[in-house]
């Protein structure tokens, strides 16, 4: 269970997100859509913390963190609750001077302090879920951009996150690229795996998301099925967005 | 034989021994030193809060900016006026490393620099701290690209290190000085020398080769190649 309370965002006196609250249940998969700006990309990098919040709290299980303007939170409550998540990043981000399955076991060597054979093991076992065991000795520069991203995904999923963040996973990827990764996350959605996802992919949030969180300007502007988002929305905004981003991807495809 | 080959071979167990007495030792452990310190010393411009960055930026500012000699002959003829008394080969390992260190700050902060943030925020999100991010994720990466500076500033200082012999240690500069005042031969014994040091910094220039197609593993670079 996550849980995102008030929380509000500034950056000097530009304010990014406005007073949200959600809160995601356990295996639920969720998409934030919404235009570039919105502050979809901004509000999935405070439930890991790379963004701090300006105030309002994040509670992963049993870890929060509260956020009051000009008061730090203490480092290790952040890491409390950094460590309950995974992330996958819009340009993949893996470590270009290790291998795809040393990527993997990066966190697990370093952060739990696993033996070697036991991470290596944990990390083939990834590897083959995403379907790249046959590339586990690769560079990743010698890995196309798909292949990228489903290293990218098991190293995330790597030691066993209560919920999965992703930025942006397909957009750096053309569709046939893009296809393979969301297939993955399908299967790990089917799977029982938490998610939240910023994305502006439709195929992605309708094939992947059972929650679809539409936002602009900082704010939530309605939240809904993937169905009832996508079909029906309740609002003028909502159906403005969604049909734009229909019309596009019938003329891309 | 002519006389000059004659002459050559005759000094070289001299200027080569003084080599390996000497320039090599200082050369190695004032470029080791002084790279620590040019870690620090980025570190500290880069992340430190406002004094110690300052001190930083001061130290740097000082060492660049006065000659290397001056700085040698301050450390050993003149700290004894305050009570500093050093030998020779000491005052001239100091010197060197903070000429070093100073010099290499500048090219580590500059490689740490540009490692996209993206790695620090997937180093972060697989849970790693700051030092375990710098350790695991941005320093071997600044490491590739510093390859090529860092050789540069290691190449000099080999050659830099023959302003020792004008605070008396006796390197290999020296020692084809001292062959000089007995042989009145100076042409010969300074192409000598500069024969050695050419050969110094060639074998560093090839090691520096070595070490790039190491790195280029990883960038793909290898198998591109092929």
């Amino acid at each position: 269970m996550i849980e995102l309370s008030h929380i509000e965002k500034r950056f000097g006196d530009a304010v990014i997100l406005k007073d949200i609250s959600l809160s995601f249940p356990e295996g639920s998969v969720s998409a934030l859509v919404g235009p570039s700006g919105g502050g979809k990309s901004t509000l999935l990098r405070c439930i890991n913390l790379l963004e701090q919040p300006t105030a309002g709290s994040v509670r992963i299980g049993a870890e929060s963190v509260d956020f009051a303007p000009g008061r730090k939170a203490p480092w290790q409550s952040i890491q409390k609750v950094r460590s309950q998540t995974g992330m996958v990043f819009q340009n993949f981000q893996l470590f270009p001077h290790r291998t795809a399955i040393e990527n993997v076991m990066e966190g697990l060597l370093v952060v739990q302090k696993w033996s070697r054979e036991k991470a290596r093991a944990r990390a083939m076992e990834l590897l083959t879920k995403v379907g790249m065991e046959h590339k586990a000795d690769a560079w990743p520069a010698n890995l196309s951009g798909g292949q990228q991203q489903r290293v990218a995904i098991a190293r995330a999923l790597a030691p066993s996150p209560k919920v999965l963040l992703c930025d942006e996973p397909t957009s750096a990827l053309d569709p046939e690229l893009s296809a393979e990764v969301v297939d993955v996350l399908g299967t790990l959605a089917k799977e029982g795996t938490t998610m939240v996802m910023a994305t502006h992919d439709l195929r992605l949030a309708s094939q992947v998301a059972n929650l679809v969180v539409f936002l602009e300007a900082g704010q939530v502007v309605e939240i809904g099925s993937a169905e009832q988002v996508f079909r029906n929305p309740v609002h003028e905004r909502t159906r403005q967005f969604v049909s734009s981003i229909n019309a596009a991807q019938t003329f891309s495809a | 034989m002519p006389h000059w080959l004659q002459l050559m071979i005759d000094s070289l167990p001299t200027l080569l021994w003084a080599g390996v007495k000497f320039t090599i030792p200082l050369t190695l452990l004032s470029f080791v030193l002084g790279l620590s310190l040019g870690l620090v010393t980025a570190v500290a411009r880069l992340f430190g809060v406002w004094p110690v960055s300052a001190i930083a930026r001061f130290y740097v500012w000082i060492i660049r900016g006065t000659p290397l000699l001056v700085q040698l002959f301050v450390i050993f003829y003149g700290l004894p006026s305050v009570g500093i008394l050093l030998d020779a080969f000491t005052a001239a390992l100091i010197g060197f490393t903070l000429n070093v260190g100073a010099y290499t700050s500048e090219i580590i902060r500059a490689a740490i620099s540009s490692v996209p943030k993206g790695q620090w925020e997937a180093a972060y999100s697989t849970g790693m701290n700051w030092r375990q991010a710098m350790r695991r994720t941005i320093l071997p990466q600044a490491s590739r690209v510093s390859v090529p500076p860092l050789s540069n500033t290691f190449i000099s200082l080999v050659k830099d290190t023959s302003l020792a012999a004008a605070i008396t240690v006796p390197e290999l500069f020296q020692s084809a000085q001292r062959i000089v005042a007995t042989t009145y031969e100076p042409l010969i014994l300074y192409i000598e020398a500069a024969i050695i040091y050419l050969a110094l910094s060639s074998i560093l220039s090839h090691l520096q080769s070595r070490l790039e197609f190491r790195f280029a593993r990883y960038g793909g670079m290898l198998e591109a190649n092929r």
